[in-house]
């Protein structure tokens, strides 16, 4: 019962006698108050653009047709390659085709995504071409079409985006969950272990781990992961620290409940506020890291399509502009949209907030 | 404050402890076998067992892992971060002679955004919702999200190889020592140009919001209103009694700002090519020349460490109302 008071208090005392209910309402005022904020609402369009971006990758650039004729069926080579298809849906019958000869004859193709181009096909007689109307934003020294690579990029980034931040979410939370609510020395040990990390210069750390890891998505997923929970584990600790003072906490212990149960049921719901809007910024800044990552050759790795990638390759080719521009500014936007979101959910969540560098 | 100061210096100790374990155990996730590394492959299948035991022997690699960490530790207490890989010189050595490189570019950079960000950050608090505040404020931001090593790379694109009227690598020319006394420092500057951009449009963004931020905390205090309740005139307002309470918090951020003057950006010195501790660190890293990996990611914790002390120490030292217990 006396659950939300905290939510109450920010919701401007507002009674419910339903628990969850209540929950729901914060969020729901929250939101109302977010929607006021052009920019955080910006934000939010941008990423919900880039995921749709990102889910309909395949059928946008692709070159297998999304409708073709093949041996007297109708098959969807590309709509096969989305995500909830790509599952289940097989065509082993297609498995040796060259779909670069294939996409043009029309008989055979009968519809293709508007970007012919996959983003991992090369063509050695279109290397380093300008932007122009077949390929949007030129292509690369491999001919590869930069479009179909940026696009398919975006995956990669808010992939590698969301788990990293998922994985320091569950540690930091852990973490800061067991020092803010056990205290003393639970939290003297685990307070130092947060400053330990704390002390390495951000790109050390991960730089250190990453030269004895072979690259890839996953361990570059992992490595920011475990390295940049810091922040979220302190947020975390301090609403821990605040809220078992709280007579909900007091309430629920007196009704016998164990230890386990106070953490997970009733103080790491009220706590989740602040600590989600540290993990909007950690989004941002996971996406920064990994296509720095990728840029200096750490991350992920040719053939697969990263932005930090094509970046890299821009580093070559001195008069490919396009190689720099493009990239630079599907990341620049990516950030720029998750740090809006953040500061956003921010200032709806905590009117009495200031300001706060955000993530970088 | 003492008492603070002491405990503080008290609760270093583990946290130091901590961070060479962190340290070690790294160098030991290190995959493959450790002579062959020392000897980068020139070790082959033909090597007899007892010459490879021998090897592991006088490495001390034989030994159980919490001695190795000691005598690791013992030698790391005195500064001993070994020797590299590559070259086969003290790792400590080499960080030296780096050391300079870095401090150039960011004691410079730390300057220009510092004499740029305090006015601006005072200047759009001070008129706080007017047309320069906003503008300057979401322009500060764009320019802060802006990913550096795109901005070097764009920067590159177009002084050096579009226009060819600025150096894009390196901190020198390789004929500046013909070029006399003046020509010699001028290449050395013209050099420094897009780095130290590169380096300090972030921080001027960074530094300017926080100072803002900073000054309207001061704004709202009582004795601005009691200074302007008494009559003072306006620019004594602002210099004596705004600006100064700002410089507080500005004094602690310039401490915890203190590591980055020495571990160096790792993105823009390899872009540069600027000789530096970030760039050594990077080479380093792609050479699995793990002895500098190890040093430098143990002296730069050490440092950082050191400067969160002094952030806060200066901080109570700066501002009579904090007392710590």
């Amino acid at each position: 019962m006396m659950q939300s008071v905290q939510a109450d208090l920010r919701a401007g005392g507002q009674a419910d006698s339903n628990d969850a209910s209540r929950r729901r309402g914060f969020a729901r005022i929250v939101w109302k108050r977010m929607q006021r904020d052009y920019f955080a609402m910006a934000g939010l369009v941008v990423i919900a653009t880039l995921f749709a971006a990102s889910w309909l990758a395949p059928v946008i650039a692709n070159n297998r047709p999304i409708i073709m004729s093949w041996e007297g069926r109708t098959l969807f080579p590309a709509v096969a390659q989305m995500v909830p298809f790509k599952f289940f849906v097989k065509y082993p019958q297609l498995s040796t085709l060259d779909f670069e000869d294939l996409k043009y004859d029309e008989s055979v193709a009968l519809m293709m995504p508007p970007v012919p181009y996959s983003p991992i096909a090369t063509s050695l007689d279109h290397r380093l071409e300008r932007p122009d109307q077949r390929h949007w934003m030129g292509t690369d020294e491999l001919g590869r079409d930069v479009f179909a690579r940026l696009l398919y990029g975006t995956g990669i980034s808010l992939k590698v985006g969301l788990v990293a931040t998922g994985i320091s979410l569950v540690i930091g939370l852990f973490i800061g969950a067991l020092a803010g609510y056990y205290g003393g020395i639970a939290d003297i040990v685990l307070s130092r272990l947060i400053e330990i990390v704390i002390c390495f210069p951000f790109l050390f750390l991960i730089l250190a781990v990453i030269a004895f890891l072979p690259p890839n998505i996953y361990n570059i997923m992992i490595v920011i992961g475990i390295t940049r929970w810091t922040e979220i584990a302190r947020y975390a600790r301090a609403e821990f620290v605040r809220l078992k003072a709280h007579e909900f906490t007091e309430a629920a212990r007196a009704l016998g409940a164990r230890d386990m149960t106070i953490i997970f049921r009733h103080i790491l719901p009220n706590s989740l506020a602040p600590v989600l809007v540290t993990a909007t910024f950690g989004v941002a800044s996971a996406v920064l890291i990994e296509n720095s990552l990728t840029f200096l050759g750490l991350g992920i790795q040719p053939p697969a399509p990263s932005w930090g990638g094509v970046l890299a390759s821009a580093r070559e080719q001195d008069f490919a502009w396009w190689l720099t521009i493009f990239p630079g500014i599907a990341i620049f936007v990516t950030v720029t949209a998750y740090n809006l979101l953040g500061e956003g959910l921010r200032d709806a969540s905590d009117p009495r907030a200031t300001f706060r560098p955000s993530s970088r | 404050m003492l008492n603070y100061t002491i405990r503080r210096l008290l609760l270093l100790i583990p946290t130091l402890f901590g961070i060479t374990v962190v340290t070690f155990i790294i160098v030991n996730l290190a995959p493959g076998d450790p002579v062959e590394l020392i000897n980068r492959g020139e070790m082959d299948a033909r090597i007899s067992p007892a010459a490879y035991h021998q090897m592991l022997h006088l490495y001390g690699l034989d030994d159980p892992i919490h001695v190795r960490y000691f005598t690791w530790l013992k030698r790391v207490a005195t500064l001993d971060f070994g020797t590299s890989f590559l070259d086969h010189r003290p790792v400590t050595q080499k960080i030296i002679e780096r050391l300079p490189a870095t401090l150039t570019l960011n004691v410079w950079s730390l300057l220009i955004s510092l004499v740029l960000a305090i006015p601006l950050g005072l200047y759009s608090a001070l008129r706080q919702h007017s047309r320069f505040d906003k503008l300057g404020g979401t322009a500060l931001y764009l320019l802060y999200s802006l990913p550096e090593f795109w901005v070097a790379l764009l920067l590159i694109m177009f002084f050096g190889v579009k226009l060819k009227i600025l150096p894009i690598n390196g901190m020198q020319s390789i004929d500046a020592r013909t070029l006399g006394f003046w020509g010699y420092w001028w290449d050395r500057f013209v050099h420094m140009i897009l780095p130290i951009f590169c380096l300090t449009y972030g921080s001027l963004a960074f530094l300017s919001r926080f100072v803002r931020g900073s000054s309207l905390e001061v704004i709202r205090q009582d004795y601005i209103r009691t200074a302007r309740a008494k009559g003072l005139d306006e620019t004594r307002i602002v210099y004596t009694h705004v600006f100064r309470n700002t410089l507080i918090p500005v004094l602690t951020l310039l401490g915890l700002l203190l590591p980055a003057l020495i571990s160096g950006s790792i993105i823009l010195e390899s872009i540069f090519s600027w000789p530096g501790v970030g760039n050594l660190f990077f080479n380093a890293v792609l050479a699995r020349d793990y002895p500098v990996v190890m040093g430098l990611s143990t002296i730069t914790a050490v440092v950082v460490l050191i400067s969160t002390l002094l952030a806060d120490l200066l901080y109570a030292w700066a501002d009579p109302r904090v007392t710590y217990r």
